[in-house]
């Protein structure tokens, strides 16, 4: 196309030798090849629809969904709409894939640490643990977790006891729940007096800093008169009572239960995850030069100040990009919970498409919410990464 | 200019394809039945499906051929989606068979439609699936101890009259939890299988108790999770309460409440949308319970081609008393349908006492499940 605007000077190449016109035909048989794949699975789509009559439309949230839900973190009921179904479904996703990244990265690191331990037992134990993890499959793992470790804790009657107030059988963990009661708002003025206090304290700190007798420690007596402040309020009021778990003619009741479907979900998703998080920690830290840590043992830094100020900030920029990747496989495999019965997005998504009949807009639905939350994470952990990255100079 | 240009020729290339594919894909299902799987295959069925009845009709061939019994008749197979893990209803024995109620429908259906009992591929679906399975069209019939519901008649296929009339029922371990009615289990956590009627009417019926729901889409880890006491009881129809009691370590220890909490209606399911087909599935069923009201076995079958003199039990047989015109049932099936199938799998009593009568580890009574002249619910239409 642009041969004829600007034909060469030199000897006329052919076109099909020539670089500029290759590269422009390269990118429209690109273009026409991706945008055939795209018709071609639309087309697939919507007559697919139309052939197996089924509707496409979210019209059903509004409807009562009329099953019901075994944990969620807001009052549900089956009255409630398919559309809060979904949202239960969701908060339940969140809340297992963000506990279970925290805990994820706190065991990575150690085992990532320990996979380079000068101490042969740790080092093999780290190894053994990682490739034991590593290349066994979730799904066998959960059932594991759930049918050979938690429900075989004992029964409800012959509960494990700590303290008469933290019980654990094969039904969970029940343990006091913390109840606010009518002391609370007072009690936040106290809050707020400790934390004038705090402020006072470092605005005379700051005042005093540029004059030629600072006052040290000024800001730690303020930290000091904000905890006490709040303590003696706590101490007179009581703003939070602790309500104990008592048992019913089932189970437990009251307190805060943790039911075996969701800390088996958890465990599952944090060994495994943290198994792989472990690999990606020992790669950045193996990538940080030698010289770096034998120039920090030479000024005389001890091992864990050698690991905590030079090695692992450097080793942090190359471990955030693959870091991000497992977390996103953490949030993606926590879908496995509907094979043992917690009530993900997943799990309540396939109960809407069977109970509505309308399993392509609910499979949409899901599909999309995944993306948005993977795209969220990344987003984040972007951010982040740039952050670490700027640090560098 | 280049991108007008460029969209052109993507058009055009699209049109090509689109044009190619419905040249190309009706070719191997419509005239060669040599081939095993023409149309159910579901990634031929999403990409060639759409354009093979237009072009059918325009090869020449009659229109009904396009239907789900010439698919059948042409593949020799019937796709027949089960349960799988229900013993008594169907469910893989020593020897590696599908056995069971359920499963000897599936063969009836074989029978009547292939002329064999054993051209059946079983196909173990849960809960959570049956739905789409039927609206794709991945099976030819699902018989599954699915109830027939309203929604689902509409959403998900059309449903054959029923084959086992059952109620739902809570069991619980009688050595660990003290109850005989459902109130008393207010508080309890109740295992149930999702994606069935039992879940949904587990809420209603304890809308007005506290209960905890522990909720699994496969049926197996549903009564494993009951038995090692995750719940203190588990819900599900009556029959399958039953069946899936006799596979426990203590079966005797795990007591059913009287209590029927609703209606469950079991029978077969063909997808949407092909009147003919629909048509053989429910007259399946129908000619079970017809050849028992008139006392026609596998074992008398032949005798009775032969010598009966009814003319009920003649028609029904297809056979043709001399100076009389064949009688014609429309279903586009043998004549001697009924003939191939009783003698293959049995009236409705033999299926039902060979899987679940006495002598079975289930022993379940007949009940609603009679014949109509029995005081049951089993009527069958006139076969004429």
């Amino acid at each position: 196309m642009t041969l004829n605007v600007d034909p060469p000077p030199v000897a006329a190449v052919p076109p099909w030798r020539d670089v500029r016109v290759l590269r422009i035909a390269a990118q429209v048989v690109a273009v026409i090849a991706v945008g055939l794949l795209v018709a071609f699975l639309a087309r697939n789509f919507a007559t697919a629809l139309s052939e197996r009559g089924l509707g496409f439309g979210f019209g059903f949230l509004g409807r009562s969904a009329g099953f019901d839900i075994s944990e969620s973190p807001i009052p549900y009921s089956p009255a409630d709409t398919y559309g809060t179904a979904f949202l239960v479904g969701l908060l339940n996703t969140l809340f297992v894939s963000f506990i279970g990244i925290i805990l994820a990265t706190v065991l990575g690191i150690v085992v990532g640490v320990a996979r380079l331990s000068p101490n042969w037992l740790v080092r093999r134990i780290a190894s053994s643990y990682v490739e034991v993890i590593r290349n066994t499959p979730l799904l066998v793992q959960l059932f594991i977790i759930y049918f050979a470790v938690f429900l075989q804790l004992p029964a409800v009657a012959q509960s494990i006891s700590f303290a008469g107030s933290v019980f654990l059988n094969q039904r969970g963990v029940f343990v006091p729940g913390p109840q606010l009661t009518a002391g609370f708002t007072p009690w936040l003025a106290f809050v707020a007096l400790g934390i004038g206090v705090l402020v006072a304290a470092r605005a005379v700190a700051r005042h005093r800093e540029d004059t030629e007798r600072p006052i040290r420690g000024l800001t730690a007596l303020g930290w000091l008169g904000l905890l006490t402040v709040v303590t003696i309020g706590w101490v007179l009021i009581g703003p939070v009572a602790f309500e104990l778990p008592v048992r019913a003619r089932f189970n437990f009741v009251g307190g805060l239960g943790l039911s075996p479907e969701f800390a088996a979900l958890l465990t599952g998703l944090v060994l495994y995850t943290a198994a792989f998080i472990g690999e990606v920690v020992r790669g950045g830290i193996q990538a940080v030069r030698r010289g770096q840590v034998e120039a920090a043992r030479a000024l005389g830094l001890s091992e864990g100040e050698t690991l905590r100020l030079v090695v692992f900030p450097q080793a942090l920029r190359i471990i955030v990009p693959p870091l991000t990747s497992q977390y996103l496989n953490l949030a993606k495999n926590s879908s496995l919970a509907i094979a043992i019965g917690y009530p993900d997005l997943f799990k309540v998504g396939q109960t809407m498409a069977n109970q509505t009949g309308q399993p392509l807009p609910v499979i949409l639905m899901v599909m999309s919410t995944y993306l948005a939350i993977s795209l969220v994470t990344s987003l984040l952990m972007n951010i982040y990464n740039r952050r670490i990255q700027v640090l560098e100079r | 200019m280049s991108r007008s240009r460029l969209s052109f020729i993507t058009l055009m290339v699209l049109a090509l394809v689109v044009t190619a594919c419905g040249d190309t894909a009706p070719s191997p299902g419509a005239s060669q039945p040599a081939v095993s799987q023409p149309d159910v295959d579901p990634t031929e069925s999403v990409g060639g499906a759409p354009s093979t009845a237009p072009s059918e009709s325009q090869a020449g061939e009659p229109a009904p051929s396009a239907g789900r019994l010439a698919q059948v008749q042409d593949r020799g197979q019937l796709i027949c989606g089960v349960n799988g893990s229900l013993p008594g209803f169907s469910f893989l024995d020593e020897d590696g068979q599908n056995t069971g109620f359920d499963a000897d429908f599936c063969r009836a259906l074989a029978a009547a439609v292939l002329g064999d009992p054993e051209a059946v591929e079983f196909r173990a679906i849960n809960a959570d699936q049956r739905g789409p399975a039927l609206q794709t069209g991945d099976i030819d019939v699902l018989i599954r101890n699915t109830t027939w519901t309203v929604s689902r008649d509409t959403a998900w296929g059309l449903f054959a009259p029923t084959t086992f009339y059952d109620g739902q029922a809570i069991m619980v371990n009688s050595t660990l939890v003290d109850a005989t009615t459902i109130d008393e289990l207010e508080g309890a956590a109740i295992c149930v299988q999702s994606g069935t009627t039992t879940e949904l009417n587990l809420a209603d019926r304890f809308a007005a108790l506290d209960y905890q729901p522990i909720v699994f889409p496969e049926i197996d880890p549903t009564y494993a999770a009951y038995e090692d006491g995750r719940c203190d009881a588990v819900t599900s129809d009556r029959s399958q309460l039953v069946a899936r009691r006799t596979a426990f370590a203590n079966p005797d220890e795990h007591v059913i409440l009287e209590e029927v909490m609703s209606k469950e209606p079991l029978g077969p399911v063909a997808p949407l949308g092909d009147d003919e087909w629909f048509n053989v599935v429910k007259w399946v069923v129908y000619a079970t319970i017809e050849a028992e009201e008139q006392g026609i076995d596998s074992t008398n079958v032949a005798d009775m081609v032969e010598t009966s003199e009814n003319p009920v039990v003649q028609r029904l047989l297809g056979v043709t008393p001399e100076g009389t015109d064949p009688f014609e049932s429309g279903l586009g099936l043998e004549p001697d349908w009924v003939v191939t199938m009783i003698g293959a799998v049995g009236n409705y009593a033999e299926i039902y006492d060979r899987n679940l009568g006495p002598g079975t580890p289930f022993d379940l009574e007949r009940g609603l499940n009679s014949l109509w002249t029995d005081d049951g619910l089993l009527y069958a239409p006139p076969y004429r």
